[in-house]
């Protein structure tokens, strides 16, 4: 029987979960990256592998210890490492005597027959390929919910009146929609949550900043290896704006004024023209945007060593001077404190505030 | 109208390129000058202008550019993607010319030309380089059929550049006899050690990137061969168990030359020279470490160097992994 398991990102196992048991397998939900996963991680990679090659590399030797013999991912082909991985971890896993398999899924448009091949693998349930669309489809759904419900929580946690409130509430519907099942369900469970996030109390007249939080994707998405970002600039009255999220990216997050500017490639044109591998391009795009549209500041988080954040960075000290726009930069690596980016980011977020009490105190008639 | 000069930073790709871009550029009528050797106040210029977290040869390449600014009309940063219609370059190659571009002040303008021939047929895989070279051609003449000729004039030099690296040369060896000095090859006794030393070719022919450790070995009485030395089938010949290639041009040499290596057992022993900080060298190195267990005859090690790298330490480690070997050569 497979015992699967696959990345941790954020909350995406929620739905993962759901279509590999679906798919009639027993799933070892992989747990939070904790000190013991990066231990496990540092302690088997190379010494200059990235920082999400570390934890994951930690997380299948926890899963595998777990009881788990298979391992779903994805690929890719370069520039960046990140496509490489599958094998080297499979190598590495296999080198400590652990006798796995690895899946790895390319793009199925690239890859069609291996892609199937791939599903008829896991497919311990025999569903006919309609049943295993549908249940990819449903999956989808779910995650798009689930990425849903996250946004809200950056709308609400800077304005909350209790301390502490959103985060409790957003733990509380993440169950409720990890136990939909049906559509029904999920939108059931989806509509609920909303109400409840939307019920907590909130401070209306409080002075709310915008950080725009770009970077590279699995820092970004998994809040284990970030030092829960999201919820300490949510604490210090900032409503944050990621630019990534497995389901995309939407377009109404685009300044309506700006016709001319489509997509965040686009911004980017003038500082790197070509994609570089990563998410090296959209950092520095995404930025321009944030700028264009207005925000206080942006955070960009990138693992040590990481090659496209290494470039975007390198431009970026340029074009947040040209917009006027702050950029603080966290290289992340197994020695990252939650203290020393707690302080750093108070002390990025009073700046931010000064600066945009300068800015009402010139024009008072703007109002944020 | 005067003679255009063009720098070439003396880093990264140039031991692979410089002829060819050289001999282009030349068939022009084009000046090129490049950088000198990499040396201590190239590294600090770079250290200064490039950010922190950057590895060495980007640092060192910042101070090159540095050190051409004005001894040159314009200085070439090209944007190597992919140049055999497969393997592609190091994400900071993508963005070499961006990077340069937006932290650098008062530079000469300078020539970003992309070279991109990826997921290309046989064919096309030609005409999108011509393509870039008319690109950059187009620059200094307007006459096609001048760039035509360069063109192939640059591919016969490439041709007679590889013949030589092939005949035993190291890149710096090459370039001068390409540039008139005299073909002088070393005779090594024939009992003497023979080691492959393996990584990426600005890290082990820069000697001031990694302290002249082909210098020390050659000191040491080591006949040294490169993956620069081997004729390309053996190169694109060597199988391995895993579902993709490396990525990087670089990065699927030196793996596949290191397999080659362990696999013909012809050599003494096996040298891997890898740079604080590269990315694409940490999903390398490791897979040649563990390959490297199956061939417990042939001696490995894995030489890192950055910034800080002291000549006593990487002397120490060569002499006394050259001992190791000289040993267990013997017998004893
Ligand atoms: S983008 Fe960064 S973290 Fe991702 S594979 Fe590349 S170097 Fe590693
Ligand atoms: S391959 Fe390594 S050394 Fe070369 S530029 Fe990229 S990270 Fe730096």
């Amino acid at each position: 029987m497979l015992k699967v398991t696959f990345p941790r990102m954020g909350h995406s196992y929620i739905a993962f979960k759901m279509l590999m048991e679906e798919m009639g397998n027993e799933v070892v939900v992989p747990p939070r990256p904790s000190k013991r996963t990066l231990d496990l991680g540092v302690q088997h990679a190379p010494e200059f592998a990235c920082l999400p090659f570390k934890i994951l590399l930690g997380t299948y030797l926890e899963t595998i210890e777990m009881g788990a013999n298979t391992l779903v991912t994805s690929g890719g082909h370069g520039p960046c490492r990140a496509g490489l991985y599958a094998q080297v971890h499979h190598r590495i896993i296999q080198d400590l005597g652990h006798k796995v398999n690895m899946v790895c899924f390319e793009a199925p448009l690239r890859h069609p027959i291996d892609f199937l091949k791939k599903v008829n693998f896991l497919n311990s349930a025999r569903l006919s390929y309609r049943a295993v669309y549908q249940a990819i489809k449903k999956g989808w759904h779910k995650l798009k919910a689930l990425d849903n419900v996250e946004r809200l929580t950056h709308k609400i946690r800077p304005r909350e009146l209790v301390a502490g409130a959103t985060s409790k509430v957003y733990r509380q519907v993440q169950l409720w929609l990890d136990q939909a099942k049906t559509y029904q369900e999920i939108d059931e469970a989806y509509h609920e949550s909303v109400k409840a996030l939307n019920n907590i109390p909130q401070d209306p007249d409080r002075m709310i900043l915008k950080v725009g939080i770009i970077g590279e994707i699995y820092v970004l998405l998994e809040p284990a290896s970030n030092q829960e970002i999201e919820e300490v600039l949510g604490n210090l009255g900032v409503e944050v704006e990621r630019s990534i999220f497995l389901t995309g990216w939407t377009r109404d997050n685009l300044n309506k004024n700006s016709k001319d500017l489509v997509t965040c490639h686009e911004a980017a044109k003038s500082w790197i023209p070509v994609a570089i591998g990563g998410h090296g391009q959209d950092s520095v795009g995404h930025t321009v945007l944030y700028a264009q549209q207005g925000f206080d500041g942006v955070v960009q988080l990138a693992p040590f060593t990481c090659i496209p954040e290494i470039v975007s960075k390198t431009v970026l000290t340029r074009v947040s001077r040209k917009y006027n726009i702050p950029v603080l930069t966290f290289f992340l690596d197994e020695q990252t404190g939650k203290a020393g980016m707690a302080t750093r980011l108070e002390a990025f977020v009073d700046l931010l505030r000064r600066k945009k009490l300068a800015r009402l105190d010139t024009h008072p008639a703007v109002t944020s | 109208m005067s003679v255009a000069t063009v720098g070439i930073p003396r880093a990264l790709a140039y031991y692979i390129y410089f002829p060819r871009w050289r001999s282009f550029l030349n068939e022009l009528g084009v000046n090129v000058v490049t950088s000198g050797l990499s040396n201590r106040q190239m590294l600090d210029e770079g250290v200064k202008e490039a950010l922190a977290e950057a590895c060495v040869p980007i640092k060192l390449y910042f101070g090159h550019v540095l050190s051409l600014k004005d001894k040159a009309d314009y200085i070439f940063v090209p944007r190597l993607y992919c140049l055999n219609s497969k393997t592609l370059y190091c994400p900071k190659f993508l963005g070499l010319p961006d990077m340069i571009k937006h932290s650098l002040n008062h530079l000469p303008p300078i020539i970003d030309t992309m070279f991109n021939n990826r997921y290309k047929g046989f064919l096309a895989r030609r005409t999108e380089l011509a393509k870039s070279f008319f690109q950059l051609g187009s620059k200094f003449t307007n006459d096609k059929l001048k760039i035509l000729k360069a063109f192939y004039r640059s591919l016969k030099t490439e041709q007679r550049y590889l013949e030589l690296l092939q005949s035993g040369l190291l890149p710096n060896q090459a370039i001068a006899v390409l540039g008139g000095a005299k073909n002088v090859n070393i005779a090594y006794p024939e009992d003497s050690l023979k080691f492959a030393v393996l990584g990426y070719p600005y890290h082990l022919y820069d000697d001031f990137i990694n302290v002249g450790v082909l210098t020390k070995l050659r000191r040491l009485g080591v006949q040294v061969v490169t993956t620069e030395n081997l004729p390309p089938g053996i190169l694109a010949r060597q199988k391995h168990p895993y579902p993709k290639d490396m990525f990087w041009t670089f990065s699927d040499r030196a793996f596949r030359a290191a397999l080659h290596f362990f696999r013909e057992g012809r050599v003494d022993g096996i040298i891997y020279v890898t740079a604080f900080g590269c990315g694409p060298d940490a999903m390398v190195y490791r897979l040649i470490e563990m390959e490297s267990k199956k061939y417990p005859h042939i001696p490995f090690m894995i030489l890192m160097i950055d910034e800080h790298s002291g000549e006593a330490g990487i002397s120490t480690r060569l002499e006394a992994f050259t001992d190791m070997v000289r040993r267990r050569k013997k017998g004893v």
